[in-house]
């Protein structure tokens, strides 16, 4: 699509000192309306949804299935929707809040600090087994999930954890996808040379890392965070497997279960408060995202200060 | 014996792993799960796992009355998803709860497998009599008594009586005129079905149970499974019909779709167990008044005979300390006073002192114009065929229903030879897991 | 599994080598270990206990028994079986491009500066992906509805007959859509971030020799995030063959097009949870996961191949 656009003029170059990444692409190139209409096709495509999402969150149980989806209904019931959904069965959802805030904070929190970790000593380090790491981090990803969890489900029982929080926590701890990211965003972002010096003053490994490496990985570890925590955020197999006591719930394995409740026996169908608790439990990691991104962006630009 | 063979290995298992990654795990010894030590005397306490809402009342009056009782209600998932957690739970040897809510259908997979405690040693064989013959015939195992029925779920015919007057359609009462009104609703209206099916294996065998057909021969591990007997020749005959003149909707049961087709009169009846009841009140409001109930449609016109549609009991888990307790609160949530605070809360009871008593046959439900409904319902109760059963592996059977018998619904296969694929696919299965099975 | 016990790190200020590899030999694993200790408590260990569940047999009636490799031979005989694989391998020849590329395209409109609003649209196309793939089904299953949904109101509209997107035809199809709307923000963002850090000297050097848009785009952006495709596509790969949350969400409203054995995580969960074959569906779940290797070894051998 992009090649429909004509070349951008040639700007002419100041010099040959460090220039931000900034610089190039945000004041150089003329805005193209078509490119914009493309991309709007896309940017649709992902909104109406969402749209569909909030406006049935301002619907009644009735309205709900009595009414055009992409439209609201004669009552607007956004307020009592949000308020019914906090209050339903003694508050449960605001645990299940507090609970996926719990496993985002440490789950989240820890696979990004154990994927820095991991991926600064795979960028700069030679150690044996090296090569191995990565195969067989890859190897085990690509045995299906839902296979495992029973035997996973044994192992987390005998070891007391099944029903606790430890057992979502844990396995929640792994990102092979946040090990790769900081790899590779280490090995750019941190000049070995720098490493060098640092040795050459005598710092400890340790040291090196959290105060010359762990700046430079700013952008990296918040982008990575931003992944591991929508990870966890929506973690629901897992959870579904290890926890019977909904007092541990996370969002959206209570959801479900309020989902599933319109199909049993003297069940209350509350598709109503489904849809405005699924509202309520996206609006957190968007906002955590609109938060995150200044930080990705300025990160970027700081991260990039170098050839 | 073979949960024990299975609790050493993955105990060893999980120990060698444990070792290996050189973390101090302490294996086995923070089973948690059943609770107390002395179950007997006044005190002690229950892990319940249940789905039925009323049971939170139950509960709460149980402990009034024994103030020393620590009980924990748990909701593990609505039927298949609790019985994962049960199955896996007791593979596991811990976290087995005391008490647990079992569909009837289910009851004698986990009675087979040795998982559920026999009733009859606390004196379940006592309470002969108490409960309507369709529920209590199916928590009999044997000689053994492995589940006390809470609720049942008798069928008749739930129909939107503002949409049949609108179209001018007749109430059919036989099968036959079920046809009829299903080709007379849709042709009048053609966004009006008679009801939406996709298949379902519970109501399916629960049609082929009122029509006579016994598909399902159980003796212990002998099993004889025959979808090709005259009940179950009536079924697919009057179904394949439907099918094919395209008189049933493809809305799926329970998604908000179906929700919205039974308050909008599109989809105009349901052939359900009378624990229907208490869903439409709460997920179909808007059309309140509109419905009525009637006696099931029948094969021959004149009779009354009737099938259970889904329903479930309690159980108590093998191996939990508390079965005394245990036992205690089945009695008191199924033949006790529990069952008054379920009816109140909606429940069908499965008690037929409770089915034939005035109150609960002469309260009239607003949502249904007034109508006594409980007087159809409970005459369901007392006309169940007789002699049905269920396979010792049917959880996995109604799971591969769509398979195979629910392709009839999307391809030119024929919903008979859609349930001779099922039959062969349950006998495969039955044959791998160690039953004799043909 | 021993040896991802971390050794202690130890700082040894006197003797500075002037090359990281020979400080050491094993510092690095006081920096890696952590990650794989876990790792190896979450994903090898049942993958060991998985490997050992699927020489045996599990009856209801009959007890456990030793088989060898009776499962996996049963397992290379079972129709279901490869009709599930052959299926995810259409649903990752079709899906996966189409993400790819639309991702691609999207990243490299942003990148170029020429959109309007481009944080914008950075944001909302990232957002499907922060909706839980419980909701996205949901939701996309009200939409697919030929008669209260989406569907149905365009077909009223437009006194059109839109076919049922559930249909077993169209099915995998209308999961690919989903699973499309879902994740084409999140590779976007990879792709863009890779984007990123490409070193601005490059752009000025092309700056210098006139090239245009498509120019700078092939020669210096798509070589620069190769590891980033390659790796998108890796995780793709995964994800296609290990298809499940969709279609089993998917089944309450579409059950006889989705099958029990629609895909082989699907088939492997169904054995396992409702027929409690727990060894042959370790023995299905274990082949898997050696035929996702292969093929994402052989994309990433090829992937690479260039940057050697």
């Amino acid at each position: 699509m992009t090649t429909t656009t004509a070349p951008a003029p040639a700007r002419p170059v100041a010099g040959p000192r460090l220039r931000t990444r900034r610089g190039h692409s945000v004041d150089k190139p003329r805005r193209s309306v078509l490119l914009t209409v493309l991309t709007t096709v896309v940017g649709l495509y992902a909104v109406v949804p969402l749209v569909w999402l909030i406006i049935n969150a301002t619907k009644a149980q009735d309205d709900l299935f009595g009414s055009f989806g992409l439209w609201f209904a004669g009552d607007f019931s956004l307020f009592q929707n949000i308020a019914d959904t906090l209050t339903y069965n003694d508050g449960i959802f605001v645990r299940w809040l507090g609970n996926t805030l719990l496993y985002v904070v440490v789950g989240a929190g820890g696979a990004t600090a154990l994927a820095v970790l991991g991926g600064y000593g795979l960028a700069k380090f030679q150690f044996p087994g090296k090569r191995a790491v990565f195969a067989i981090v890859i190897g085990a990803v690509a045995v299906p999930g839902t296979a495992l969890a029973v035997p996973t489900f044994l192992m987390f029982s005998q070891m007391g954890l099944t029903n606790t929080p430890w057992a979502v926590i844990i396995p929640s701890l792994i990102s092979p996808f946040g090990l790769y990211l900081m790899w590779t965003f280490a090995a750019e972002a941190i000049p070995t040379e720098l490493l060098e010096a640092a040795r050459m003053d005598g710092a400890s490994e340790a040291r090196t890392f959290a105060q010359i490496c762990l700046p430079l990985l700013g952008p990296g570890i918040v982008t990575v965070l931003l992944f591991t925590m929508v990870a966890t955020w929506n973690n629901y197999f897992l959870p579904l497997i290890m926890l019977k006591d909904p007092d541990w719930y996370p969002l959206t394995v209570g959801l479900n279960s309020w989902n599933a409740q319109a199909a049993t026996a003297g069940g209350q169908a509350i598709f109503n408060l489904v849809i405005t608790g699924s509202v309520l439990t996206i609006l957190p990691l968007i906002a955590a995202f609109l938060l995150l991104q200044r930080f990705w962006q300025s990160g970027l630009a700081s991260g990039s200060v170098k050839e | 014996m073979t949960a024990r063979t299975r609790r050493t290995l993955v105990r060893t298992v999980a120990l060698a792993g444990a070792l290996s990654l050189g973390l101090a795990a302490c294996s086995g010894g923070g089973d948690s799960g059943s609770g107390s030590d002395d179950a007997s005397g006044g005190g002690g306490s229950l892990t319940i796992w249940a789905w039925e809402p009323a049971l939170t009342d139950v509960v709460a009056d149980f402990q009034e009355d024994h103030p020393d009782v620590d009980i924990e209600l748990v909701n593990a998932g609505t039927g298949n998803d609790q019985y994962t957690a049960l199955q896996n739970a007791i593979a596991a040897g811990s976290g087995v709860p005391d008490v647990a809510q079992i569909e009837y259908y289910a009851v004698p997979q986990f009675a087979i497998g040795e998982s559920l405690t026999d009733l009859t040693e606390f004196g379940a064989d006592e309470l002969d009599g108490t409960f309507s013959p369709g529920p209590w015939n199916a928590v009999q195992q044997g000689e053994g008594i492995y589940n006390l029925p809470m609720d049942s779920g008798p069928m008749a015919l739930f129909y939107n009586a503002a949409v049949f007057d609108r179209l001018g359609v007749e109430v059919p009462t036989t099968w036959d005129e079920y046809l009829e009104a299903a080709r007379a609703l849709h042709a009048a209206d053609p966004s009006v079905y008679i009801a939406s099916d996709t298949g379902d294996a519970g109501s399916a065998t629960s049609m082929i149970w009122q029509a006579g057909g016994q598909p399902y021969q159980v003796d212990g591990t002998d099993v004889t499974i025959d979808f090709t007997d005259e009940g179950t020749q009536k079924y697919t005959d009057l179904w394949q019909q439907m099918i094919d003149e395209g008189l049933l909707s493809d809305i799926s049961g329970w998604t908000d779709e179906w929700y919205q087709g039974l308050g909008n009169g599109t989809l105009a009846t349901l052939v359900v167990g009378a624990w229907m009841p208490a869903n439409l009140e709460s997920g179909v409001a808007q059309a309140s008044g509109d419905w009525r109930v009637a006696p099931m449609p029948q094969w021959e016109a004149g009779q009354s005979v009737t099938a259970e549609n889904g329903g479930s009991g309690l159980s108590i888990p093998a191996g939990t300390q508390n079965a005394e307790l245990a036992y205690e609160f089945l009695e008191y949530a199924t033949a006790g006073d529990g069952v008054q605070t379920r009816i109140d809360a909606g429940a069908f009871p499965a008690t037929v002192a409770d089915l034939e008593s005035e109150e609960f046959l002469g309260k009239e439900f607003e949502y249904f114009g007034g109508q006594k409904a409980n007087e159809i319902l409970a005459q369901s109760a007392a006309d169940v065929a007789e002699g049905w059963q269920y396979l010792p592996f049917q959880v996995y059977a109604n799971s591969i229903f769509n398979d195979t018998a629910g392709q009839a619904y999307v391809s030119d296969t024929t919903l008979q030879d859609g349930l001779l694929d099922w039959q062969e696919k349950s006998i495969a299965y039955g044959n791998e897991q160690g039953f004799s099975v043909d | 599994m021993t040896q991802t016990v971390p050794p202690p790190v130890v700082a040894d200020p006197l003797r500075t080598a002037r090359r990281p590899a020979r400080r050491g030999r094993w510092t690095g694993w006081g920096f890696v270990g952590p990650f794989m200790a876990v790792f190896a408590l979450v994903f090898l260990a049942p993958i060991v206990y998985s490997i050992y569940l699927s020489l045996f047999r599990q009856q209801l009636v009959g007890g456990n028994a030793f088989v060898g490799f009776e499962n996996y031979t049963r397992a290379f005989g079972d129709p279901a079986f490869w009709s599930s694989l052959g299926r995810v391998t259409l649903f990752l020849a079709v899906q996966v491009p189409i993400m790819l590329g639309i991702a691609l395209l999207v990243a490299l409109a942003l990148d170029s500066g020429r959109l309007y609003g481009k944080s914008f649209f950075r944001i909302s196309i990232f957002m499907p992906y922060a909706v839980p793939a419980v909701v996205a089904t949901l939701m996309w299953g009200f939409m697919y509805g030929t008669r209260f949904g989406l569907v149905g109101n365009i077909n009223d509209a437009f006194g059109i007959s839109l076919p049922n997107p559930l249909s077993p035809d169209l099915v995998l199809l209308s999961i690919g859509n989903i699973v499309t709307w879902s994740f084409v923000g999140y590779n976007m963002l990879i792709f863009y971030s890779a984007l990123r850090v490409v070193p601005a000297s490059l752009y000025e050097a092309a700056a210098i020799d006139g090239a245009g848009q498509w120019r700078v785009i092939r020669s210096i952006k798509l070589p620069a995030i190769r590891g980033a495709l390659v790796i998108a596509t890796i995780f793709s790969i995964i994800g296609s063959f290990q298809l499940f949350n969709e279609p089993s969400i998917l089944q309450k409203l579409a059950p006889n097009a989705i099958t029990t054995s629609f895909t082989p995580n699907m088939y492997a969960y169904s054995l396992s949870f409702s027929g409690q074959q727990y060894n042959y569906s370790a023995t299905v779940a274990i082949i898997m996961g050696l035929v996702t290797m292969v093929v994402a070894y052989a994309v990433q051998l090829r992937g690479m191949r260039k940057e050697a």
